[in-house]
């Protein structure tokens, strides 16, 4: 080699040879490639040529059915049923519209229809059969069986259509699924299942239909179809069977769910049940709720609207999404801060004069009830809701404590829950407010922060995961909505287990305190005696209200002279049975009022339903709790 | 002053006219076809003619540029494609599972194309600047210059196209006078290391090639390309079905019709013939390309030359062998027929160059 190119004549010759011989090796493969081409298209030219013209052979992928959604009982959530469809075949018929004019003597046809069909005309080129009405009823298909013969090339297709029985009941935990759009198939595209969904016009957008779409979908199959000129299937060649999607049982107890949302009455709001020892979703409510059925063959402009312009703001899902103050439901994690940091001692009394405010200033933080409460302990502080005692306690906490304290208990986190869309909501801090308004924290703000007002906003979930982590004597459980998950092919279930988040590091005589003041709290001269009476468990439980308009110095909130709209936000959180709980509620009713009239009583009777079984006691309308106690 | 004739003279005599009739025919070809891949969408045939505007501007610059002045800026044309490559790597837009395209302002670049044909020029470039000292290790040197590039696309991942640059920097050593014996060493060993690549290959490449041993496996899927493009070959016949008149194209059975798999419409509708017509014209040029490079100027010349052309055929034959379903489906466009600005500008640089070295065969560098 190092001869090669020093002698200029020698390189040209093995120059030369090299050149030759790749030449060569280029004729050898164009020799191997033309014997390929001659092997396709001369001598096997009649097997393809059949392929390809006589019969083409199409690949037909076979979309899997979808899984089921079941709730823990095995009450079906979402399920497939056939739908049956009116076909054209414009092949067979010149004059359309004639043709229509006469089906529409025998089924309804709207002018949207009409359209519908034009634009999936001019999509297939007059190629295929186009549907000129979805899902008929019984009586257009006998109606139209009877005068079939005098309608060649007009077909009635059965396909399967995704059904949620149970129609608004549960909507934003179930979510639905709705047509593959762009954005939608960007996604398969670059996670590389392009191949996965031909074939699948559907995908799940929402709620579990959205977070599970991997196993809800299954497994494509495919056919070989031979198929005749007019693309019509004539015998299938080969098959291989699509697998279908895995079925979902839930952690939800549809009986309760539909208890839970009837309790609501025509009130908007939000309610979340969990188990507090798992982490199990019993119950996941926010209303009002709205009709998947209507957005699986994609909503029509009238619904659309009616939906999104609604005040009421029915697609809001407002127990994953929705955000307000807390209100006076932080007041039992105050007191577990003050305990636990030991800045106060439950012997510790105020003495409250209805208000607190700063040594040297006028400004006042009102109590609730204008006169004070007298002397309050921290009992007493939670069983009246006492604004005054907070307001000093946070003073003496500071905001970074109780920012670190709430944090450990999940505020201002999201907590994983298995649908898609959480809120984190917030719990400020100093450094926060640093970053997020460049500007110093007042000591004002920690005073409201005491009393769950100020910058302090948190989900129904959230909350809910606080109270059954209280409940669950501080151990924190991840909440989740799917419990079990069965294999469609095999019949096999695989039961997800519950997941332990962290253990807080609380005194158990603390949190044995706080729980005894909450059970107080619905008794006689607790601010939700009310909705606590006659229950033959025990309940604790603890009301708040969230202020939806600020209310000026000296001045007073009247329910009766504000707006409908501006009224407070009603809360409610609670656990039971007190002694053993099974269940703990965050309950939110927007524009509710006082959280131990409106709230209350909706977790009352969710209680009842899952803990005395379907005859629920009635919750009695008078009792001699006293003046105070549907206040907060 | 030079005369119209003179000017004419001038600005004609570097294009060879072996090499660009048989361009003007093939690129005649690849319109007609375009406009029948593409459901006979004028916009498209437009568009690509545009392409095509650009790509004899370039054609015609490397024709006119001896090949010691092409020589001068192989280096920093092969250290910018390795900082694009790496652009890529880093923050390139990602389009079915792999990381290739990058975005310059309003143009989006496959910097692996560039790099097909800046490889085999900074080889040459380097062999030529070793001049007559050149010994094994240089050969070590350049192989370490061809590697760095080719793993980089492998990472993207695209396997095709790291093999075809890999194979254009081959060529390089390859006329270089890389030793029969090496070269039959490396065919062992890489035989031999076949099943740990196999080991490393990611599933969807893995999948690829087990299609190609039944394409029937797996239709819906990896096999789908194949199995259609055979049935539009096989259909096509002797003489095929007259332009416009495939079908298995139109009903739009065939996928990327217009791109990697144009061949298959082109079959389709111009059968064995129309094939036989195409194969010549590339080998007219492959053959010429040969030539020119035998009677180079320079070493530089001569390896350019040789590894261009070799390249090109690679290209054809790779991509007619895909679609005839005798190699996997890699992602490589066929020179003169697929639409594309990148791979056509490269190609007609290419054919440049080759002008430029039989242009200036006579100049001697100074």
């Amino acid at each position: 080699m190092q001869r090669f190119l020093r002698n200029p004549q020698q390189e040209r010759w093995e120059f030369q040879l090299r050149l030759k011989a790749l030449w060569g090796l280029i004729i050898t493969l164009c020799v191997l490639l033309l014997a390929r081409l001659v092997w396709l298209q001369v001598i096997s030219h009649g097997y393809y040529h059949t392929l390809a013209e006589a019969n083409r052979i199409s690949i037909v992928p076979i979309v899997p059915n979808r899984g089921l959604i079941l709730d823990r009982k095995g009450t079906v959530l979402a399920e497939n049923n056939y739908t049956y469809d009116l076909e054209i075949n414009p092949a067979r018929n010149k004059n359309l519209d004639h043709l229509i004019d006469q089906l529409s003597e025998l089924v309804t046809i709207t002018s949207s229809d009409r359209k519908l069909f034009r634009k999936a005309l001019d999509e297939t080129h007059g190629l295929s059969p186009v549907p000129i009405r979805n899902r008929l009823s019984e009586t257009e298909i006998a109606r139209f069986a009877v005068n079939r013969y005098q309608f060649p090339g007009v077909d009635i297709q059965a396909r399967l259509i995704r059904d949620y029985p149970l129609g608004t009941s549960a909507s934003h935990l179930i979510g639905y699924i709705g047509r593959i759009n762009e954005a939608d198939q960007e996604r398969l595209d670059d996670a590389g299942l392009t191949d996965e969904y031909r074939g699948t016009n559907h995908i799940g957008k929402l709620g579990i239909e959205g977070h599970y779409e991997h196993e809800l979908h299954g497994v494509t199959g495919s056919e070989q179809v031979e198929t005749d000129a007019s693309g019509r299937g004539v015998r299938s060649l080969s098959r291989i069977d699509p697998t279908a999607g895995d079925d979902l049982f839930l952690t939800v107890d549809a009986g309760l769910q539909q208890a839970a949302e009837k309790a609501f009455g025509d009130h908007r709001g939000a309610l979340v049940a969990i188990e507090p020892g798992t982490g199990d979703i019993l119950a996941f409510v926010s209303e009002p709720g709205f009709d998947p059925n209507l957005f699986v063959e994609g909503i029509d402009q009238d619904n659309w609207n009616a939906l999104n312009n609604s005040p009421d703001k029915p697609l809001n899902n407002r127990a994953l999404r929705g955000l307000y103050p807390p209100g006076s439901t932080v007041k039992p994690f105050m007191a577990l801060a003050a305990l636990t940091l030991g800045k106060r001692t439950t012997a510790y009394k105020i003495s409250d004069p209805g208000y607190f405010s700063f040594p040297g200033s006028s400004h006042r933080y009102r109590d609730w009830r204008p006169n004070g409460h007298g002397m309050v302990d921290m009992h007493l502080s939670i069983v009246q809701s006492c604004d005054t005692y907070y307001y000093g306690l946070a003073n003496d906490l500071g905001i970074d404590a109780m920012h670190d304290f709430f944090s450990e208990f999940g505020f201002g986190q999201k907590t994983g829950i298995d649908i898609d869309g959480e809120m984190s909501g917030l719990y400020p801090s100093t450094e926060w407010k640093q970053k997020r308004y460049k500007q110093d924290w007042y000591g004002g703000e920690t005073v409201i922060s005491g009393i769950g007002q100020g910058y302090i906003l948190t989900t129904p979930l959230q909350l809910a995961q606080a109270v059954a982590t209280l409940a669950n004597n501080g151990v924190m459980m991840k909440p989740h909505l799917v419990h079990a998950i069965r294999d469609r092919a095999t019949g096999s279930v695989r039961e997800i287990p519950p997941e332990n988040e962290r253990t807080l590091p609380l005194k158990q005589s603390d949190i044995d305190f706080v729980r005894d003041a909450m059970e107080d709290v619905m008794k006689p001269g607790g601010t939700a005696a009310q909705a606590g009476a006659g229950a033959p468990y025990l309940i604790a439980g603890k009301t708040g209200t969230a202020q939806v308009v600020g209310v000026r110095q000296g001045e007073k909130y009247n329910e009766g002279r504000t707006s409908e709209r501006n009224r407070d936000h009603a809360l409610f959180i609670a656990f039971a049975p007190a002694d053993k709980p099974r269940i703990a509620v965050a309950v939110l009713v927007e524009n509710g009022g006082h959280g131990g009239s409106t709230a209350a009583p909706i977790a009352r009777k969710v209680f009842d339903y899952y803990l005395l079984g379907r005859g629920v006691t009635p919750v009695p309308d008078n009792s001699d709790a006293g003046d105070d106690s549907a206040h907060d | 002053m030079p005369t119209i004739k003179e000017l004419r003279q001038r600005f004609l005599a570097p294009l060879d006219p072996t090499l660009f009739n048989t361009c003007l025919i093939l690129t005649a070809l690849g319109l007609i076809v375009q406009y029948s891949a593409s459901g006979s969408d004028l916009a498209k045939v437009l568009s690509q003619m545009r392409n095509l505007g650009f790509a004899f501007a370039a054609m015609w610059v490397m024709a006119v540029t001896p090949p010691y002045k092409i020589e001068r800026v192989v280096f920093p044309v092969y250290a910018i494609a390795l900082v694009a490559l790496v652009a890529v790597a880093l923050f390139g837009e990602v389009s079915h599972g792999a990381r290739r395209w990058l975005h310059l302002g309003p143009m989006r670049l496959q910097p692996s194309e560039l790099m097909k044909i800046a490889l085999p020029l900074a080889l040459a470039g380097y062999f030529e600047w070793r001049g007559k000292a050149i010994s094994w290790r240089d050969f070590v040197v350049a192989a370490v210059l061809l590697l760095i590039p080719v793993a980089l696309v492998i990472r993207q991942p695209d396997l095709g196209t790291a093999l075809l640059i890999a194979s254009s920097g081959f060529y390089v050593l390859y006329f270089a006078g890389l030793s029969w014996k090496v070269m039959g060493g490396l065919l062992t060993a890489g035989l031999a290391s076949l099943p740990l690549v196999w080991h490393l290959l990611h599933d969807y490449q893995r999948k690829r090639i087990l299609t190609l041993l039944d394409p029937t496996q797996d239709p819906l899927g990896a096999g789908y390309h194949t199995l259609q493009s055979m049935i539009a070959l096989g259909s096509g016949g002797l003489v095929g079905k007259g332009w416009l008149q495939g079908t298995q194209s139109h009903l739009d059975f065939l996928p990327e019709h217009t791109t990697d798999f144009v061949f298959a419409v082109f079959g389709e509708e111009f059968g064995l013939l129309g094939e036989l017509v195409f194969l010549v014209a590339m080998l007219v040029i492959i053959t010429r390309g040969f030539f020119i490079a035998n009677e180079g100027s320079t070493p530089f010349a001569r390896l350019v030359a040789g590894a261009l052309s070799m390249t090109l055929f690679t290209y054809t034959f790779v991509n007619m062998g895909m679609v005839s379903g005798i190699l996997p489906v890699v992602g490589v466009p066929l020179p003169f027929l697929s639409y594309g600005g990148t791979s056509l500008v490269t190609l007609f640089i290419s054919i440049g160059i080759l002008m430029s070295v039989h242009h200036h065969r006579k100049l001697v560098k100074q």
